[in-house]
């Protein structure tokens, strides 16, 4: 009961209710329009700007109407994380989000390769590593999202789930909503 | 100055060559940006010799300008423009979608293309990486091949040379059909399949270029802003606005096709030999259960999502998508030329998308072609053996075709309404402009003025310096809520309209103030500012040319068509007055500073600084005198 009451307390993003383990941006690609407020959102909490391409989650449009976004999920086993020669990744056990320390970062690139869904992407400017670090256990993507009612992005408790099932080529997530939106008109349009 | 990226990239197609254009603060303030600006650029260039420049020829400026709004104002658009090749003025044509954005991102608030390539090009922009790339390849593709092939060879060209970058993601396009490439006057601007810059024909223009696309991916932030605190505030005021507005977030303008038909007598039935229908099988409810296969799609930062995408899963039009279609493309592609059937018009709609028309210019020039062989002035001879019977769907498709490929009667009809009206009538031997349902070389949007019952005043396409477009629509008093000067406001910020619904005026002018830091009241907007961007728009219709200008005696006038009583429904009986309309259009000219002629005044334009106006009018205004 209480895990439940603590669950939707995090769907309606109250900041206020103490998080009792790791959390998980759930995430309904079918809902996504592609409005693009998370990455707003997630621009304005780490850079104080409107940037897309130094957002942490970003939208792709591979194919008009399949938008969705793509963000880091925390693979089990944290690929990313092993990958790293210069120890700059780490997990937060609060948050179970993968923390970027820029002191250590170069910017070489390792954990785009080590991540199966190509997560991961250079800061544009810094020439360090963007990954999504769950905004210290309040997603600022999912709260914008829950506020217009869109339904795409939320927060939930961790539990035990294959949550590195999300961590697949953006191409891959094209492919798929295109197929389950226009069928096999599909192939031409990719 | 904040909210501007401080630069337009120039780009020359004759010669290849770029350059960076800077514009001065005191531009900026009293132009802002998109309609704006693009009023004040072509103004500086060509003023002068305006009459004599070809919107179809190598000296045309093609524009395609952001706002210092566009990007932070929730639902991101650009606007289009240059002379144009309906009206032989100029019209600031948005579209909704991310390419303001990429395009202020990538450094830049817009792009002045000026020029002719010798062959097909695009252009392709990542940040201060630009370069002209062959485009023979794309010549001829429709949209949706557009779109895939466009974001294929850019993927993969942003992955070879910047690799370090992670995954990239598609850039923005905007891009014309094989409609534009073959000049056709009521091609469109396209962005994303479905979304058009469609007034003012500036598909046609970037076809008379050769330039197939405009391509920007933009690594940068948005411009930095005076205030943010304030921007972020004012954001969610606009957000939490549109989230309220239910069944507008639900339906878009899809709720249109059978309500301004059945509730407000106002939309084109048969090419607006009524405007009352009935038809319940044109229902919102009819496309939202059967054809929409995504009911949220938005553009850039949009809490509204206007946007549905339809698409036809059986039957003969099988594998048709477009969006909702929205009302004007149900009005145009529908209603007007006999069709309510919702299959029907989404097919006919993603035809549209599909050549690069304009739905709107094409519906009203199908729904004139159609009326013209109901009367039996164009026969099936004459149409190439098609039967272009009221609802005839497919007859329709294959004019639409024929029209994008300027093919047998298709050219004549390529030219839009008002000229294909001139040069039938003239094979014909009749006066055909009668059934031109448009004002000034532009068709005139879906929201007739008969019934009253629709938001355009008796004037308001009469007067209007965008001449036929819907969303410029005019009003006395000039400095009124109703009059254009607030639309020129939205289009040179760059914002969406359908955002505001519900909110009052300030809010946008306090956006423009978090944005720029400059403030801007609502007298200086709508008494100078704005007024400046009328004038010039206006000075530049009135010039025209070289195929045609306006005769301010008959062409500031409604079409004929509204002077008749509407045949049906509970409106029937109701038509313009002829008489009242032309003492307000009089009325209009004496409060905008216009003389008799219409024509602004040497006193009207000193005052706002317009000198080269001035002097370039003198011309028209000898004329009157003899």
């Amino acid at each position: 009961m209480l895990k439940s009451l603590t669950e939707m307390c995090c769907v309606l993003g109250d900041p206020l209710m103490t998080r009792d383990g790791p959390i998980w941006v759930a995430r309904d690609f079918s809902k996504c329009s592609g409005c693009r407020k998370c990455e707003i959102a997630c621009s304005l909490y780490h850079e104080n700007r409107i940037w897309p391409e130094a957002s942490r989650v970003r939208i792709f449009m591979l194919v008009p109407g399949t938008e969705f976004p793509h963000l880091c999920t925390q693979c089990e086993g944290y690929p990313c994380v092993e990958a790293c020669p210069f120890k700059a990744l780490s997990v937060n056990n609060r948050t179970a989000a993968v923390i970027v320390d820029e002191e250590k970062c170069v910017g070489c690139g390792r954990c785009i390769d080590a991540c199966p869904g190509r997560i991961p992407h250079m800061h544009p400017a810094k020439k360090k590593i963007l990954i999504c670090d769950l905004c210290d256990g309040d997603p600022q993507c999912a709260r914008t999202c829950q506020e217009g009612g869109w339904g795409a992005l939320r927060t939930v408790l961790r539990e035990d789930h294959p949550y590195r099932l999300y961590a697949r080529l953006p191409q891959e997530h094209a492919r798929n909503l295109a197929f389950k939106l226009y069928g096999e008109k599909a192939e031409e349009y990719l | 100055m904040f909210g501007y990226a401080g630069k337009l990239l120039e780009v020359n197609l004759s010669d290849g060559a770029f350059k960076e254009m800077r514009i001065s603060e005191e531009t900026l303030r009293d132009y802002v940006g998109g309609r704006g600006l693009a009023a004040k650029i072509l103004c500086d260039r060509l003023v002068s010799r305006w009459d004599s420049i070809d919107p179809l020829g190598p000296e045309n400026i093609l524009l395609i300008l952001s706002g210092p709004l566009t990007g932070f104002f929730p639902g991101g658009r650009i606007c289009v423009s240059g002379k144009s090749p309906q009206s032989n003025g100029m019209v600031g044509s948005t579209v909704g979608g991310e390419f303001g954005v990429e395009l202020r991102c990538a450094g830049y608030d817009g792009i002045v293309v000026t020029g002719k390539a010798e062959k097909p090009v695009y252009l392709f922009i990542k940040d201060e990486d630009i370069e002209l790339r062959d485009a023979s390849h794309l010549w001829s593709k429709n949209a949706k091949e557009t779109e895939a092939s466009l974001n294929r060879e850019c993927l993969k060209k942003l992955s070879e040379r910047y690799r370090h970058f992670g995954q990239w993601r598609e850039p923005a396009k905007l891009y014309v059909g094989p409609a534009g490439e073959n000049m056709v006057r009521t091609a469109a601007v396209i962005s994303k399949w479905t979304h058009a810059a469609g007034y003012g024909g500036y598909g046609a223009v970037m076809g008379s270029k050769k330039l197939k696309a405009v391509v920007a991916k933009g690594t940068g932030p948005l411009p930095e802003v005076a205030d943010p605190d304030r921007l972020k505030k004012l954001i969610h005021i606009v957000d939490r606005n549109a989230y309220g507005n239910v069944l507008w977030r639900k339906w878009g303008t899809g709720g249109g096709g059978y309500a301004f038909g059945a509730n407000t007598s106002s939309e084109p039935v048969r090419n607006w030999q009524d405007e009352w229908h009935d038809e319940k099988s044109f229902g919102v409810d009819q496309f939202e259960n059967r054809l929409w296969v995504k009911q949220t799609w938005s553009d850039y930062g949009c809490p509204t999502n206007c946007m549905k995408i339809a698409m036809v899963k059986h039957g003969k039009f099988k594998g048709a998508i477009t969006d909702n279609p929205d009302y004007e493309l149900q009005a145009y592609l529908g209603a007007n030329i006999g069709i309510f059937k919702p299959e029907e018009n989404v097919y006919l709609s993603a035809l549209a998308d599909d050549l690069g028309l304009c739905g709107i210019q094409t519906g009203n020039v199908l729904g004139f072609a159609a009326e013209l062989y109901q009367r039996g002035i164009l026969t099936i001879r004459d149409l190439d053996g098609i039967q272009l019977d009221w609802g005839n769907t497919e007859a329709f498709a294959q004019l639409m075709w024929k029209i994008a490929c300027r093919e047998g009667i298709g050219s004549l009809l390529a030219e839009g309404t008002f000229r294909a009206a001139a040069e039938i009538g003239k094979i014909k031997g009749k006066n055909l402009l009668h059934y031109a349902v448009q004002t000034k070389g532009i068709g005139i949007g879906a929201h007739g003025v008969r019934s009253g019952r629709d938001f355009p005043s008796e004037i308001g396409y009469a007067c209007s310096v965008q001449c036929g477009d819907h969303t410029s629509l005019t009003d006395l008093p000039i400095h009124g809520y109703g009059s254009e000067v607030w639309e020129a406001f939205n289009d040179s910020a760059v914002l969406c309209v359908f955002n505001t619904f519900g909110l009052p005026e300030k809010v946008k002018f306090e956006f423009y103030h978090a944005v720029t830091g400059e403030t801007l009241s609502r007298s200086e907007w709508a008494g100078t500012r704005g007024m400046r961007i009328l004038q010039i728009q206006r000075a530049l219709l009135l010039l025209g040319g070289p195929d045609l200008k306006w005769n301010t005696k008959t062409d500031d006038d409604l079409p004929d068509r509204f002077y008749e009583p509407l045949p049906s429904g509970p409106c029937k009986g109701k038509a313009a007055d002829k008489k009242r309309v032309r003492k307000l259009v009089l009325k209009y000219y004496e409060q905008a500073g216009w003389d008799v002629n219409g024509i602004p005044t040497t006193e009207t334009l000193k005052a706002l600084g317009l000198h080269d106006v001035d002097v370039a009018l003198e011309k028209l205004r000898k004329i009157c005198r003899e």
